[in-house]
C-alpha cells in the first residue's frame, strides 16, 4: 500500500508539472501588454523598464523555471513563516509572485480569500452529502416506489438546471419576494454573540443550498446505484438468513459496503465543487477566490490568474490522489502489487 | 414498459415470426417506453422548432430599441415584456436560442470528432494507447473553467479583429468547449473498442486481408454508435450550460448579441424590477438541458442490449 502511494504520488509530479507548463505557457504567448492600462504620457523607453522590472525581459524558459521556484519554493516558505513566526534563511529578499495589479504577494491575496470560500464551498458540500445519502438509500431500497420516483426526477432537475439560475431563482424567492434572507453575503460581518450568529446562518443558507442542491443530485444518483448493486449480493441474503434484523443488515452491512465507491466519488467531486464557486461568489457577492479570479481576468492580472489556476489543477490532481488511495484504503478485495 | 409491449401479442403469431425486427427498430421500441425520453424529445423538438421557425412568426427585430417602453411586464404587445430599453424580450429570447443551440450542437459534434479519434486510435493502436491515454488524464486534471475564462479573455481580440465580432466569438467559444470536454467519451469509446477488436469478426475480417482503417471505419465504428450517441446528447446538455456559464460571467458573446446566457447576464440587475427578465432565459437553457438529459437517459437504456430484451 505505502509503495503504491509513494509510486503514485511520484506519477502525479509530471502531470502537474506539465499543466504548470501549459498555464504559464497560455497566459504568457496570449498578447496582452501589462503596461497597457498605465497613462500614455509615459515614454516608451520608461515603458520597457517598466515591463523589465515586472520580470519580462529575460527568455520565456528562463521566465517559466523562475516562476516555478517562486512558485513552488518561495511561496510554500512564505506562508509557513506567517504561519509559525519564524524565519527560514534569507526571507527579506526571497522574491514572491507579485500581483500586477496589487503588487502584493499573490499568495496574501489569497489566504485572505481562502476562508470565506471554504466556509461556503465547505459547508454546502457537508449538507450535500447529508442530503444525498439518505435519500440514494432509501431510493434504492424502496426502488421504483413513488419515493424514489420523486428522487429521481429532482435530481435530474438538480444536475440539469444551471447553478446561476437556482441561485437568482432563490434570490428572487426568498429575497425579493418573501424578504427572508439577505441575497448578499456580507464577509465583513463578524459573529460574536447570538444575533450575529444568526445573521451568519442566514446568509449562508443561499449561496450553500445552490451548491449543496447540484452536489446532493449527482452524489445521491451514485449512492443509489451502488446500494442496488449490493442488495442483491449474496452476503445478504445470508445475513437475513441467519436472523439479522432488517436495520442492521441495511445499515451496516450494505450501507458500508455501497459507501466504498461513493466515498471516491465525494473525494472526486472536491475540485469540481470549488469551480462552481465560481459561479456563486458571483451571485451572491462572496469575495471569495472565485470572485478573485475573476477580478483577477477582468484586471488582466497575470501573476494572480496563474497561481489561482494553478492552485485548482493542484486540487485536482490531490483529491484524484485521494479518491484512489481511499478506495484501497477502504476495499481491502483491492491490492495494488 | 408495458404499454409498449401489449401490441406485441396483439398480432398474429405467424406473422410475428416472419416480422422484420431490425435492430433500430428494437431500439426504437425500447426508446419509445421511456417516458421521460419521450416527454424529453417533444419539449426539445418544440425548442428547436421555436427557435428556428419562431423568428419567422414573430417577426420583431430583436435589436430594435423602444425607451418610451422600458421593462414592461407579459402583455399582449410583448409576450414576455421588455428589456431596460425597450428591445422585445421574446424575440430575443428566440434569436439567444439559436445561438445558444447552435453553440451546443456544434461543439458536442467537435468534441465527439475528437473523442471518438482519439478514443479509436487508443484502443485500436496499442503503440498509441500508453501516450493518448497519458494526453486524457492530463485534459482531465486541467482546471477547465478557469482556463476556459482566461483563454477567452485572452484571444476575443486577435479573433474578432480576423473573423469579425460574431463569427469570432462563435468560432472561439465552440472550439474552446469541445476542445476541453472530449476526455470521457475517448475513455468510453476506448474501453468499447479494445473489447471489439478481440472479437471473432474482427478476426475473420483481418484474416481475409482487409486493411485496418477498412476494419475501423466497416467493423469497428458501427459497433461504438451507441456510446458516441449517448455522451454526445449529453455533450450538447453541457456545451450549453458551459455557453450560458461563460455569458454568465461577462465572458462569453458581446452585449447587443444575445444568447440566453446572455440575457439572463443583462437581466439579473434588474432582477428586483423585471424578475422575468431572469426567469423566462433561466427557463429556456434549463428545459433545453433537461429534455437533452432526458433523451440521453432513454438512449441510453434503449441502446444497452441487457435490457432491450425485456
Amino acid at each position: 500500500m505505502l509503495r503504491y502511494a509513494i509510486r503514485r504520488l511520484l506519477i502525479s509530479i509530471p502531470t502537474l508539472l506539465a499543466i504548470s507548463f501549459i498555464v504559464f505557457a497560455l497566459l504568457d504567448l496570449a498578447p496582452s501588454d501589462p503596461t497597457a492600462n498605465l497613462p500614455l504620457t509615459i515614454p516608451p523607453e520608461v515603458r520597457e523598464k517598466i515591463r523589465l522590472s515586472l520580470g519580462l525581459g529575460e527568455p520565456f524558459p528562463i521566465r517559466y523555471l523562475k516562476w516555478l521556484q517562486q512558485f513552488l519554493i518561495n511561496e510554500p516558505l512564505a506562508v509557513f513563516e506567517q504561519l509559525t513566526g519564524l524565519s527560514i534563511g534569507d526571507s527579506e529578499n526571497r522574491l514572491r509572485v507579485l500581483s500586477w495589479a496589487t503588487r502584493s504577494p499573490v499568495t496574501d491575496l489569497i489566504v485572505e480569500r481562502m476562508p470565506q470560500t471554504l466556509w461556503v464551498v465547505g459547508m454546502s458540500y457537508v449538507v450535500a452529502v447529508l442530503i444525498a445519502v439518505p435519500i440514494g438509500v432509501i431510493s434504492a431500497y424502496r426502488q421504483y416506489s413513488i419515493f424514489d420516483q420523486v428522487g429521481t426526477l429532482i435530481s435530474m432537475l438538480g444536475f440539469s438546471i444551471p447553478t446561476f439560475f437556482t441561485g437568482l431563482l432563490l434570490i428572487v424567492i426568498f429575497s425579493v419576494w418573501l424578504g427572508w434572507l439577505p441575497s448578499i453575503y456580507d464577509t465583513t460581518h463578524v459573529v460574536n454573540d447570538w444575533e450575529s450568529f444568526l445573521f451568519q446562518v442566514r446568509q449562508m443558507i443561499m449561496p450553500t443550498m445552490v451548491l449543496a442542491l447540484a452536489n446532493a443530485s449527482q452524489i445521491s444518483r451514485f449512492m443509489r446505484a451502488s446500494m442496488l448493486d449490493n442488495l442483491n449480493q449474496d452476503y445478504v441474503r445470508t445475513a437475513r438468513a441467519k436472523g439479522v434484523r432488517e436495520r442492521t443488515v441495511v445499515l451496516l452491512h450494505v450501507l458500508r459496503n455501497s459507501l466504498i465507491p461513493v466515498v471516491t466519488v465525494i473525494a472526486l467531486g472536491v475540485p469540481t465543487i470549488f469551480g462552481g464557486a465560481i459561479v456563486t461568489e458571483q451571485i451572491f457577492r462572496v469575495n471569495g477566490i472565485g470572485a478573485l479570479l475573476i477580478t483577477g481576468i477582468e484586471s488582466n492580472d497575470i501573476p494572480l490568474v496563474q497561481t489561482l489556476t494553478f492552485i485548482f489543477a493542484i486540487l485536482i490532481v490531490l483529491f484524484n490522489l485521494i479518491a484512489d488511495l481511499l478506495y484501497g484504503v477502504l476495499d481491502p478485495r483491492i491490492r495494488y502489487e | 414498459m408495458s404499454e409498449a409491449a401489449s401490441p406485441e401479442p396483439a398480432a398474429a403469431p405467424a406473422a410475428a415470426a416472419t416480422a422484420h425486427r431490425s435492430l433500430w427498430g428494437d431500439v426504437w421500441r425500447q426508446f419509445r417506453a421511456h417516458r421521460g425520453a419521450m416527454i424529453g424529445t417533444a419539449v426539445f423538438s418544440f425548442i428547436l422548432a421555436a427557435v428556428i421557425f419562431g423568428p419567422m412568426i414573430w417577426t420583431v427585430n430583436p435589436g430594435e430599441t423602444n425607451i418610451r417602453a422600458r421593462n414592461l411586464p407579459m402583455s399582449f404587445a410583448h409576450p414576455f415584456g421588455t428589456d431596460n430599453v425597450g428591445r422585445d424580450m421574446l424575440a430575443q429570447m428566440l434569436a439567444g436560442g439559436r445561438v445558444s443551440l447552435a453553440v451546443g450542437i456544434t461543439a458536442m459534434l467537435v468534441s465527439m470528432l475528437i473523442g471518438a479519434l482519439i478514443g479509436v486510435l487508443a484502443g485500436y493502436f496499442r503503440r498509441l494507447d500508453g501516450a493518448l491515454m497519458r494526453l486524457t488524464e492530463l485534459f482531465l486534471a486541467l482546471p477547465i473553467l478557469p482556463l476556459l475564462l482566461v483563454a477567452i479573455l485572452l484571444f476575443r481580440d486577435t479573433l474578432r479583429a480576423n473573423f469579425g465580432p460574431e463569427a469570432g466569438v462563435f468560432l472561439m467559444i465552440v472550439l474552446i468547449i469541445g476542445v476541453t470536454s472530449w476526455m470521457q467519451t475517448a475513455r468510453i469509446v476506448r474501453g468499447e473498442v479494445q473489447s471489439i477488436k478481440e472479437r471473432e469478426f474482427v478476426l475473420a475480417a483481418k484474416s481475409i486481408g482487409t486493411k485496418e482503417g477498412r476494419i475501423i471505419t466497416r467493423h469497428i465504428m458501427p459497433n461504438v454508435l451507441s456510446p458516441i450517441m449517448v455522451s454526445a446528447t449529453i455533450g450538447v446538455a453541457a456545451a450549453i450550460i458551459t455557453e450560458s456559464t461563460l455569458s454568465f460571467l461577462g465572458l462569453g458573446f458581446p452585449p447587443d448579441f444575445p444568447t440566453w446566457g446572455r440575457l439572463l447576464y443583462d437581466g439579473k440587475d434588474f432582477l428586483t424590477r423585471a424578475p422575468g427578465r431572469v426567469i423566462w432565459p433561466g427557463l429556456a437553457i434549463s428545459l433545453t438541458v433537461l429534455s437533452v438529459n432526458f433523451i440521453g437517459d432513454g438512449l441510453r437504456d434503449a441502446l444497452d442490449p441487457r435490457i432491450r430484451g425485456r
